[in-house]
């Protein structure tokens, strides 16, 4: 009786992510085609032709695959090297008042809605940066949402290193740099990874903050003070436009299937770890 | 009783005074002692009686901790190792653990010259293949690990790990090697093979080791010092001490009355 219960919950919990991988691929694999990686997304009318035709509707999403990619990078550009500091400076400083409050905020800035984010980020950035939307600002506003989780996981990291190893560094005469240099990230390295690698499964699908910021684009945009597609963003407005619908589903599957392996990845590297 | 200072001619290390507090709370009291050259003295004591933290203070370990506080003074072959740098005491005190730890992201050969890489001190490839291997032949490691120099050290047995952890801290070529009770986490063979390593290495060394273990101390060692509630209760030969103890308390610990 317990074991039916049980095997039941089982069910009710993989189920909806069998369900909507399910769904994704059911009315999205017709649209993917190598075209739909490479090509620019089409302008309503291609796409209302190639509809009342009953043929696939052509182009792609490679503005938004392209700008996602741009973003994440320059997220991660920002938002690596400050939160392995911190996450090194709370390690060290564990029991500190300093360390406790920031502590404490990096938890708080975990639970910031994104939207506030792209708010403030439009604030900073987009009135007074770039002085409209841009592939920065997206960028900024994703970055201080991978900054908690990237503090998080090294100070977990580095917490289960054995503390006789950084001992052994240091009896061996080595200054305090760069026994955290060479030996503690080092030897912690694939929990960082992990870390990282989460952080930015969390950003890539982010909507929200990127409408306020980023705005999206119908074309390839390498410039970062200019507004920038991302594939969510293009998913909003293929929603938005009743011609484009068939797409959705297309690119749901890609951003899926993306975050999906990252995840895959950064459970491989925190199982080789232990 | 512990006002005795136990002195010795020509000594490489001496203590004088010193205390070790953590917090409040002293682990060393007020131990004055010397440190024969190129022999092994074993500091004896039960649990919590200081002997670790007495050995931790001769390499200035303690000052990674912000809790614990320092008293006296200890000189190294007449130079006071406060007024060392830290850095360069540590490379004429090597030491070793409790648990053989080494570096997991190093090959071994790296190991061995840990203390060169992680300080970015460059050596020529035929200097540093010459401190390899005397160092790994020095520990009785060099033909069991020669094929696979440049492999992660983690296949090694717990014991081969502690004596590259050994080797290791010879490759400064230390004045003094520190050993924190260095077999307790290794099995009677391999315990066997690293007291017959410390007998023959107090040939170029002097070694202070921590132990639990009294036969340890009685097979292995020309001095010790026994310890009692953070206090220096006797110093001498091991021979004498274990034969004939002059304080009534380490004849209790010596007999197996209390440990």
């Amino acid at each position: 009786m317990v074991l039916w219960g049980v095997i039941a919950l089982s069910i009710l919990t993989i189920s909806p992510i069998v369900l909507i991988i399910y769904k994704l691929v059911v009315k999205g694999y017709r649209q993917l085609s190598f075209d739909f990686l490479i090509r620019n997304t089409p302008d309503t009318f291609e796409a209302m032709t190639a509809v009342s035709n009953g043929e696939i509707i052509p182009g792609g999403i490679a503005n938004g695959i392209v700008g996602t990619l741009i973003m994440v990078a320059m997220s991660s550009i920002i938002a690596i090297p400050v939160g392995v500091i911190t996450g090194i400076y709370l390690y060290e400083n564990s029991s500190k008042a300093m360390a406790n409050i920031t502590r404490n905020i990096s938890d708080i800035l975990q639970g910031v809605p994104s939207i506030v984010l792209g708010l403030i980020s439009y604030l900073w950035i987009v009135k007074h940066i770039t002085h409209g939307f841009s592939a920065l600002a997206g960028s900024v506003s994703m970055s201080i949402m991978m900054l908690p989780m990237i503090v998080r996981s090294t100070e977990e990291t580095l917490k289960m290193i054995p503390q006789t190893l950084k001992e052994a560094a240091l009896a061996l005469g080595t200054p305090y740099h760069k026994v955290i240099l060479r030996v503690l990230i080092p030897t912690g390295f694939s929990g960082l990874l992990t870390g990282i690698l989460l952080g930015i499964s969390r950003i890539l699908g982010e909507t929200a903050p990127l409408m306020l910021t980023a705005l999206g684009s119908s074309v390839i945009n390498l410039d970062i003070t200019k507004p920038t597609s991302a594939v969510p963003l293009l998913i909003w407005e293929f929603y938005n436009d009743p011609n484009m619908v068939n797409l959705i589903w297309s690119s749901s599957l890609f951003l899926m299937t993306f975050v999906l392996l990252l995840n895959i990845i950064s459970k491989r590297f925190a199982a080789r770890r232990s | 009783m512990t006002k005795t200072i136990a002195e010795i001619k020509n000594p490489v290390l001496s203590i004088r005074n010193l205390s070790v507090a953590y917090d409040d709370n002293y682990a060393v009291k007020n131990v004055s002692v010397d440190i024969k050259k190129n022999a092994v003295t074993a500091i004896m004591g039960p649990s919590g009686c200081g002997k670790s933290t007495l050995l931790r203070a001769l390499n200035r370990m303690h000052e990674l901790y912000d809790n614990i506080t320092t008293e006296g003074k200890v000189v190294l072959n007449d130079e006071n190792i406060q007024k060392m740098p830290a850095i360069r005491l540590r490379r004429q005190m090597g030491m070793v653990f409790q648990r053989p730890n080494p570096f997991p992201t190093l090959s071994i050969y790296d190991n061995v010259i840990a203390g060169y890489k992680l300080n970015g001190i460059r050596g020529k490839k035929s200097e540093k293949d010459e401190i390899v291997e005397r160092s790994l032949t020095d520990v009785a490691l060099w033909d069991e690990v020669k094929d696979s120099l440049y492999k992660k050290g983690n296949f090694l047995s717990g014991g081969q790990q502690q004596r590259l952890c050994i080797a290791r801290a010879l490759a400064f070529n230390p004045e003094v090697i520190l050993m924190d009770e260095p077999t307790s986490a290794l099995d009677p063979i391999a315990t066997s093979r690293i007291e017959d390593l410390i007998i023959k290495l107090k040939e170029n060394y002097s070694i202070v080791l921590v132990t639990h273990n009294m036969s340890q101390a009685a097979r292995i060692s020309d001095y010790s010092l026994f310890m009692y509630l953070g206090e220096l209760i006797e110093y001498g030969k091991t021979k004498n001490m274990f034969t004939n103890p002059q304080d009534p308390k380490t004849e209790e610990y010596l007999s197996g009355k209390f440990s």
